[in-house]
């Protein structure tokens, strides 16, 4: 079963941006696009760990702002020639709150 | 024996719901009791009542006659107050008390009244009901009414009034009209056909007060102080279901009257059909699902076996000339393709969101002849594989043609202007065209179009392009990225000539192939919409590289660094007293001097930024812009304080000139350099723009570089005094503003334009490009350390904190 652990409002997060959520294994990006849709990341770039929570946003990707890496915020994976990827996680709006399944700091512990 | 059945509320669910009761004939001795003096009409054609298209009567769905040929007992303008569900009685509010043996809810929802001050004053009122349509119609040409919200409703009630020749005002909270059905570009387009309608529209705009005197409504107020006076106030934010009733009856209610797949409430003797019910999570806001729900609950009520099954939703606007539709699920995004369609010329946007061959959403605008077809594909989880690529045309071209790229031109009016420096519209060069000159150069010649900065050239070959058709073949060009075919240049003199002052406005006039831009495209929109309209367009956090964004650079490990100014490169003990304790308060990890003359504090957590910002403000510190595509440093000498050779006051021209310039965004970074005398201690002749100061007076040359590329500056223009030298200096600035490339440092754009140009131009128009520059600065000569110290420091902060929290 999904146990859901409220984040915040999704108006804490801009929309075509990004807040960063810290656990105890590392920080979790949560992005939010121009359509309110939420999605969370590893706040830690394929390529050089670059704090993807900083990128720009635009439509279900970010652009890393250390060396402009384009990383899916569905699949986690690196767009075009790059190769890479990062963990992706259960998240999901409901009634204007944030919400990440709790799997999500057990998966970081294994990881 | 026949059931008694009470049917509270006479609304669109329940009257078609007793419609399906009655046709099957079943057998129920009915009572209609409705709060409203009237019995069931059509409420959603309220909105053409008021625009004066119908009248109430056209609108009435059923009538006495209808509730007499069908022995329906009615009871209207009364109100049910109570009731008791073990003895299975209603009380009306005139004290009649009705037995039931079954019940429907069809109560409705209450419009939602933000709590306001001033909200309870006269003439402040909803738009659901008959009596709402009267009074905005009542309220008669030559007053002012204000609308809040920005959604379905408050546009319906906005244009109605506005047919009606009442000056309307649409404040709505969102960046762009009817958010949650429509994506920015088409929220665009319907704005500028209401604007058009003569209707005020403000976005982004937040209430604050309801002002009124001696009992009534005379303004609102917003919270940016701005007060717009108004007879009248239609509120039309949203709806709550009315399930206040069902609730003191204790049936078990969460957003709205709970019910499951029959329409049976928590007590099997009582339905409810409508918006005040609640299935599944979901309430409904929309009549086609109601309409659903009334079929069901009629089969229920005659023990047919039924299941209310919600499905897809699309919404139309019922406003004359304002044709949109939006259907579906329409984020965009990877695993999705997005198609989009637009004609500039005739102002329609289509999009359609395909995942897996499978139509998701659709956002239409302009044209929706084929809405219905596309709600079928996304209804029927339709494959469209076959007919992909020719899909946004629509059912009757399939096979139509491809865009065009030239549309965006072909649009413009013959008034629009091409050439900024000549002024030379589009219907010009169309007549110089039509006289035989057919290629630019002879465009040119018989119109100077593109003579002089040449920076229109591209816009004027597809004016070629688009009279001469193949005739003439355009020159490829760098297009800015790949969401448009357009370069830099064309972009900016479409935002100029277009007067386009928001970002959807360039997707849409400029034929964007994306819904909403990307990371290549939208900084540059970014700084061109802010340098061109600094007072209509709102700065897009959103659309700045990181650094911009949170005025600080960031480092390789995600840490930040940290430059105050140091105007001109002075500096006082005090300051370097408040750098060492920041410093060691926050544990900074490096200090250094800058090659810009000043210090750079390294290392500092995000977290912190807001905190040492605040400590180095209160030293009186502001932010270096060391991150921005601005201005950055004015490195100056010691001049003649106290140099043997210096001239002039170097250092005071330098700390003028940077308080003069500090805060203004460029097309990238602006560096300047003041030294005393030709031996040049400032490096002067290797910035973007140099003074060297001379016994005549003040040297002032552009286009240094001392980067990637190393260049000397050349010489501009020699003045007497300061003033002229500040002066100068902000008209070329400006002008560097408005017609660089994005990431053109000030020695690229003069290898575009020449030095000729720059000189006759800053000549011509110094005093009214100092004008345009100083507005700018009214905006944006601030310390943005300070702004988000005291009101965003929380965005610096972890959203959230789980470093305590366990796994399970
Ligand atoms: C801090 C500083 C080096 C230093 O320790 O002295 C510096 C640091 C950076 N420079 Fe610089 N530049 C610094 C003075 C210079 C100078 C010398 C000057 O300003 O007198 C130059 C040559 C002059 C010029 O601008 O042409 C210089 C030419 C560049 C360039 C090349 C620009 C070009 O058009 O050729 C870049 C890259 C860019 O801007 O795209 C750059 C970019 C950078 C960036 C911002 C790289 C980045 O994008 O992250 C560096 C940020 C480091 C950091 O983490 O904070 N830096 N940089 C200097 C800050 C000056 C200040 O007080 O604001
Ligand atoms: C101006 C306007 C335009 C609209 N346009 C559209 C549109 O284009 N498309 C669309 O799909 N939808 C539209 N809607 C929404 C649509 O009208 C509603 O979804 C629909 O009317 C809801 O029907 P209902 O039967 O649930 O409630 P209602 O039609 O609101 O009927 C409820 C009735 O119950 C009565 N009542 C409530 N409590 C009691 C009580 N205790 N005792 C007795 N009577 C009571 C009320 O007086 C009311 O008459 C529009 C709405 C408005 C106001
Ligand atoms: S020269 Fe500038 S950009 Fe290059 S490493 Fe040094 S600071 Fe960074
Ligand atoms: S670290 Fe992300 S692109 Fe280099």
């Amino acid at each position: 079963m999904t146990d859901w652990i409220d984040i915040a409002a999704l108006e804490d997060v801009p929309a075509r941006g990004a807040r960063m959520v810290k656990t105890a294994l590392g920080c979790v990006a949560v992005f939010r696009t121009a359509d309110d849709e939420i999605f969370a990341l590893d706040n830690a770039c394929p390529h050089k760990a670059g704090p993807l929570a900083e990128g720009i946003v635009h439509g279900k990707s970010v652009t890393c702002p250390l060396h402009n890496w384009i990383i899916s915020l569905e699949t986690g994976e690196a767009q075009g020639a790059d190769e890479g990827r990062v963990a992706t996680y259960a998240a999901k709006v409901a009634d204007g709150r944030i919400l990440l399944d709790r799997a999500f700091l057990r998966a970081r512990a294994a990881a | 024996m026949t059931q008694k059945l009470i049917v509270i509320g006479a609304g669109m669910a329940t009257g078609r719901m007793l419609e399906n009761l009655v046709e099957a004939g079943a057998d129920y001795d009915i009572t209609l009791i409705n709060a409203e003096p009237r019995g069931n009409y059509n409420r959603i054609m309220l909105s053409p009542v008021l625009s004066g298209d119908k009248t109430y009567e056209d609108i009435i769905t059923h009538d006495d006659d209808w509730y007499d040929l069908y022995k329906i007992k009615t009871r209207f303008g009364q109100f049910v107050q109570d009731m008791d569900r073990a003895a299975k009685t209603v009380t009306l509010d005139g004290g009649e008390v009705l037995a039931y043996d079954k019940l429907v809810f069809g109560t409705g929802s209450n419009p939602f009244m933000i709590p306001l001050l001033g909200h309870d004053l006269k003439g402040v009122i909803a738009y659901r009901d008959l009596e709402d349509t009267q009074r905005m119609m009542d309220l008669g040409s030559a007053h002012k009414c204000v609308v809040i919200g920005g959604g379905l409703l408050g546009l319906e009630a906005a244009a109605g009034m506005a047919a009606r020749g009442v000056d309307v005002t649409v404040v709505h909270i969102m960046g762009h009209l009817m958010e949650r059905q429509l994506d920015e570009a088409a929220g665009y387009l319907l704005r500028k056909a209401l604007v058009d309608k003569g209707i005020t529209v403000k976005c982004s705009a937040n209430s604050k007060e309801i002002l009124g005197k001696d009992g009534h409504v005379t303004a609102l107020l917003l919270d940016d102080g701005t007060e717009l006076p108004c007879d009248l106030l239609v509120m039309a934010v949203g709806i709550r279901p009315n399930v206040k009733l069902a609730q003191d009856a204790g049936l078990m209610v969460g957003k709205g009257i709970h019910v499951d797949d029959q329409m049976v409430t928590s007590d099997g003797n009582v339905l409810a059909v409508g918006e005040c019910v609640e299935h599944d999570g979901a309430i409904f806001g929309l009549v086609a699902p109601l309409y659903d729900q009334a079929k069901v609950a009629a089969q229920t009520l005659m023990n047919e076996p039924a299941q209310f099954v919600q499905k897809e939703l699309s919404t139309k606007l019922k406003v004359s000339g304002c044709d949109l539709f939006s259907a579906g699920d329409f984020a965009d995004g990877e695993g999705r393709e997005d198609i989009v369609f637009r004609d500039p010329a005739r102002g329609v946007y289509r999009r359609l969101v395909i995942e897996d061959n499978v139509v998701k959403g659709a956002v239409m605008y302009g044209d929706t002849a084929d809405s219905n077809w596309f709600f079928g594909l996304i209804r029927d989880k339709t494959d469209i594989a076959e007919m992909r690529d020719t899909l946004i045309f629509g059912p009757a071209f399939q096979g139509g043609a491809p865009i065009d790229p030239l549309a965006a031109v072909a649009a413009l009016p013959r008034d629009a202007e091409i050439c900024g420096c000549n002024g030379i519209s589009k219907g010009q060069i169309e007549d110089a065209i039509a006289g035989g000159a057919t290629d630019l150069g002879a465009v040119r010649s018989t119109t100077k179009a593109s003579g002089s900065c040449g920076t229109c050239t591209g816009l004027v070959e597809q004016v070629l392009a688009v009279t001469l058709g193949d005739d003439f073949i355009v020159p490829a060009a760098a297009s800015i990225c790949g969401c448009t075919d357009m370069t830099h240049e064309d972009i900016r003199r479409m935002i100029k000539s277009q007067k386009l002052t928001s970002m959807a406005a360039v997707w849409q006039e400029c034929g964007w192939k994306t819904s909403c831009g990307c990371h290549l495209c939208r900084p540059a929109l970014n700084f061109y919409l802010l340098a061109d309209w600094p007072l209509d367009y709102q700065d897009d956090p959103q659309s700045r590289f990181i650094n911009e964004r949170k005025h600080a650079n960031i480092q390789k490990d995600g840490t930040y660094s940290v430059v105050p100014r140091m105007w001109g490169g002075i500096t006082t003990p005090d300051e370097l007293r408040a750098i060492a304790d920041a410093a060691d308060k926050y544990m900074v990890p490096t200090v250094k001097m800058t090659g810009g003359q000043r210090i750079d504090l390294l290392g500092v957590k995000s977290e912190d930024l807001p905190g040492i910002w605040a400590d180095l403000n209160a030293a009186g510190m502001v932010s270096g812009h060391a991150y921005s595509k601005g201005l950055r440093t004015v490195k100056t000498c010691v001049g003649t304080d106290h140099c043997r050779f210096g001239t002039q006051d170097s250092t005071g021209l330098g700390i003028k000139l940077e308080k003069e310039l500090w805060g203004s965004w460029t097309p990238h970074k602006l560096k300047l350099g003041v030294s005393g005398c030709p031996r040049n201690c400032a490096e002067a002749t290797c910035k973007d723009i140099g003074v060297i100061c001379v016994d005549s007076g003040y040297q002032v040359s552009i286009g240094g570089a001392a980067g990637m590329d190393v260049r000397e500056t050349e010489l501009l223009v020699q003045v007497a005094t300061e003033e002229e030298a500040i002066d100068v200096i902000k008209a070329v600035t400006q002008l560097y503003r408005e017609n660089a490339k994005y990431l053109d440092r000030i020695y690229k754009w003069m290898n575009k334009v020449g030095l000729d140009w720059i000189e006759e131009r800053v000549e011509a128009e110094a005093p009214a490009l100092v004008e345009r520059f100083e507005i700018s600065q009214s905006i944006y000569r601030k310390d943005p350390w300070a702004e988000h110290a005291q009101t965003k420091a929380d965005r610096y902060q972890p959203l959230a904190n789980l470093t305590l929290e366990a796994a399970e």
